[in-house]
């Protein structure tokens, strides 16, 4: 009576096994396993990187389905706009000033966050608050905040009387203000990741090195310059990598506070790229300008790559 | 060179005593060794003394001068932690010359000291290496470098030895013994190992608890221990204790005999026992045996040389024979040492 299903139970027990057997190879489970990845990888980076490089070389726009290749020439018509000139200066002023920007106070901040006092987790709340807020939204808030009728920090100006009341200060209106708004925006949305990867950093410092100077005479100077920055130098250089690909990619802040104005002013090679390719329509041209971007990014990535498989672990 | 003397120290952390009330002196060129069990407190006595920690109360005597409130670095003092904390980006070199950077002293003469304590050390030849280059042993003795390179009047070392594996231990114990006596710097040593504190201490100051248990020669501590907890915690094996008429009766396990009932010497104690195993250790035989008491039973071991002829075996009835000068007597309640 028990027997027509214990023979049924045996075939399935069987077919399970055959496939653990085949999952049990490290030939088929590893390419199960990583399948997922690669698929998003390819659609989601793959597709895209090639579609910008075919793009770049081709006449194509958003308003003809005609396409060409034409070799360099896009290329060289991007290369004397003077708008263009002007993202490349402006990229790369952003991105450096915020980053020294950043790297100054993310380590103070990193101090901060690493010692030990009363209320210390709402200190760390509020120095991460900035990270976890969408750019588009914190870019919302600055962008009143800066307001010329609406801004408190012409309010506070106003008040200490260092700027006559009724002249408010253009933020966003005059070029160096302008710029200096953005790059302000910029270190306050990458301080925070760079002052964690620095508390991370100082807390993996063994505090004997410390001690261990004090009582070789040390003062806090030297303790600070001689044994401590040494030894942060390689997890500071992984916060700088980061800070750059977050602010040099970056077309939020520009695109919301100031549209790349005033007259090009702010403009960076992101949103040159968006305003070019999908506003404008000329999709070789902006495919062309986003190229100009890759360089940079694989050289950070060569040295983030180092970084991660060269760490001196002593 | 000084003397270092701690009166009456006290540190607490959030309630618990680590360290409470301890006076200890330690001469001028003396080998002084700490030795307590983990958690007594010889490490944070030890941080006091260099600055690191600051006491809750009493004071510190450097030379004769009171260094509570000082930095560390105003003490003259030179130490060696547990794990060497050798600067992991500098070279050999550099590790050894940074006091003498932070005492402002110039390039030239900086080398010249460096290359002094270098070859005393026996390490001139490390100097351009990394420290994760070198072995355990080699970095002991760029911490020692370091540590003497500036002429400090007190070292003061942190287990430095428990790093090491136990083959490179003892050459190692025996090397640090002979640059102490070279240099005849006071030093500190903090250990938990009391094969280390027995051959390397001057004096030897036994803590636990918090508490100073006693201060003495290797010889007084092992001979003469103040209380039971002394008694126990220094040999291997420890000193025997069993409870006989309201107090403890100790003795070491070196010096006992076992013969079978009724085999009486003169002039020595006999307990009878029964023989539980008997160990053979190469060198010597440990026999572990169990005593009737007042407590109702004790295991004690006895360790006989293996030259020695023993007549029992396992599960014999036996007695334990002691020589009357070597029994110890401690106080069943306070576990003090009291006369015979």
């Amino acid at each position: 009576m028990s027997a027509p299903p214990a023979t049924r139970g045996t075939v399935i027990v069987e077919e399970s096994v055959r496939v653990h057997h085949l999952l049990d190879r490290d030939s088929v489970l590893g390419p199960v396993l990583l399948a997922p990845l690669m698929i998003y990888l390819a659609a989601l980076v793959g597709v895209p990187l090639v579609t910008v490089f075919v793009y770049a070389f081709s006449d194509a726009t958003t308003g003809s389905e005609s396409f060409s290749f034409v070799g360099l020439e896009t290329f060289q018509r991007t290369l004397a706009d003077p708008v263009f000139q002007g993202a490349i200066r402006n990229t790369i002023v952003f991105t450096v000033l915020s980053q020294i920007i950043v790297i100054v106070l993310a380590t103070i901040l990193g101090f901060v966050m690493s010692a030990d006092f009363k209320g210390k987790w709402i200190v760390r709340f509020l120095i991460l608050l900035p990270w976890t807020t969408p750019v588009a939204l914190s870019a919302l808030a600055w962008l009143w905040m800066l307001d010329s009728l609406f801004s408190p920090f012409n309010w506070i100006l106003g008040q200490l009387h260092a700027v006559p009341i009724g002249t408010p200060v253009a933020w966003l209106g005059e070029n160096n203000l302008a710029v200096g708004s953005v790059v302000a925006l910029q270190a306050w949305r990458t301080m925070p990741l760079a002052a964690v990867i620095l508390m991370a950093g100082l807390t993996s410092i063994p505090p004997e090195l410390n001690e261990q100077a004090e009582v070789d005479g040390a003062g806090f100077w030297r303790r600070l310059f001689d044994i401590t920055f040494p030894l942060l130098a390689p997890i500071m250089m992984v916060a700088i990598l980061f800070g750059i690909v977050a602010t040099f990619t970056d077309m939020a802040a520009v695109y919301i506070l100031t549209h790349g104005g005033p007259g090009n002013a702010t403009q960076v090679l992101a949103s040159w790229s968006f305003y070019t390719g999908i506003q404008g329509g000329s999709l070789a041209q902006g495919a062309a300008i986003g190229v100009f971007m890759f360089p940079v990014l694989v050289g950070v990535c060569i040295l983030m790559l180092r970084r991660a498989s060269g760490v001196e672990v002593t | 060179m000084a003397e270092v003397e701690v009166r009456d120290i006290r540190k607490s952390f959030g309630g618990a005593d680590a360290v409470d009330g301890v006076s200890l002196l330690c001469r001028d060129g003396e080998y002084l060794v700490l030795l307590g069990p983990s958690g007594c407190g010889k490490t944070t006595l030890l941080r006091m003394i260099a600055g690191l920690e600051q006491p809750t109360g009493g004071d510190i005597l450097i030379g004769g001068k009171s260094v509570k409130g000082l930095p560390p670095r105003a003490r003259k003092i030179a130490m060696v932690f547990q794990s060497y904390a050798l600067y992991p980006h500098k070279k050999v070199g550099q590790n050894i010359s940074f006091p003498l950077e932070a005492q402002g002293m110039s390039k030239e003469e900086r080398d010249e000291r460096v290359r002094w304590a270098a070859d005393l050390i026996g390490i001139g030849h490390l100097l351009e290496r990394k420290p994760r280059q070198l072995s355990g042993g080699e970095r002991q003795r760029v911490a020692l470098a370091r540590a003497l390179v500036r002429d400090p009047q007190v070292f003061l070392l942190d287990e430095p030895l428990s790093n090491l594996d136990a083959k490179l231990r003892a050459s190692a114990r025996l090397e640090l013994k002979q640059f102490q006596q070279r240099v005849g710097v006071s030093t500190i040593y903090v250990t938990h190992d009391q094969v280390e504190a027995m051959g390397l201490g001057d004096r030897i100051a036994v803590l636990n608890k918090g508490r100073l248990q006693q201060v003495g020669t290797p010889d007084e501590i092992y001979h003469q221990p103040a209380n039971a907890f002394v008694a126990t915690f220094v040999g291997s094996p420890p000193m025997n204790l069993m409870q006989r008429d309201g107090r403890l009766v100790g003795f070491r396990p070196e010096n006992v005999r076992v013969v079978k009932r009724s085999e009486h010497g003169d002039g020595a104690s006999a307990f009878p026992c029964r023989v539980i195993r008997i160990e053979n250790l190469g060198s010597d035989r440990y026999v572990y045996v169990s005593v009737k008491d007042d407590a109702g039973e004790s295991k004690l071991i006895a360790k006989l040389a293996i030259s020695e002829v023993i007549g029992v075996q396992a599960d014999d009835e036996a007695d334990l024979l002691v020589e009357k000068r070597f029994l110890r007597f401690f106080d069943r309640d306070t576990g003090e040492s009291t006369a015979a």
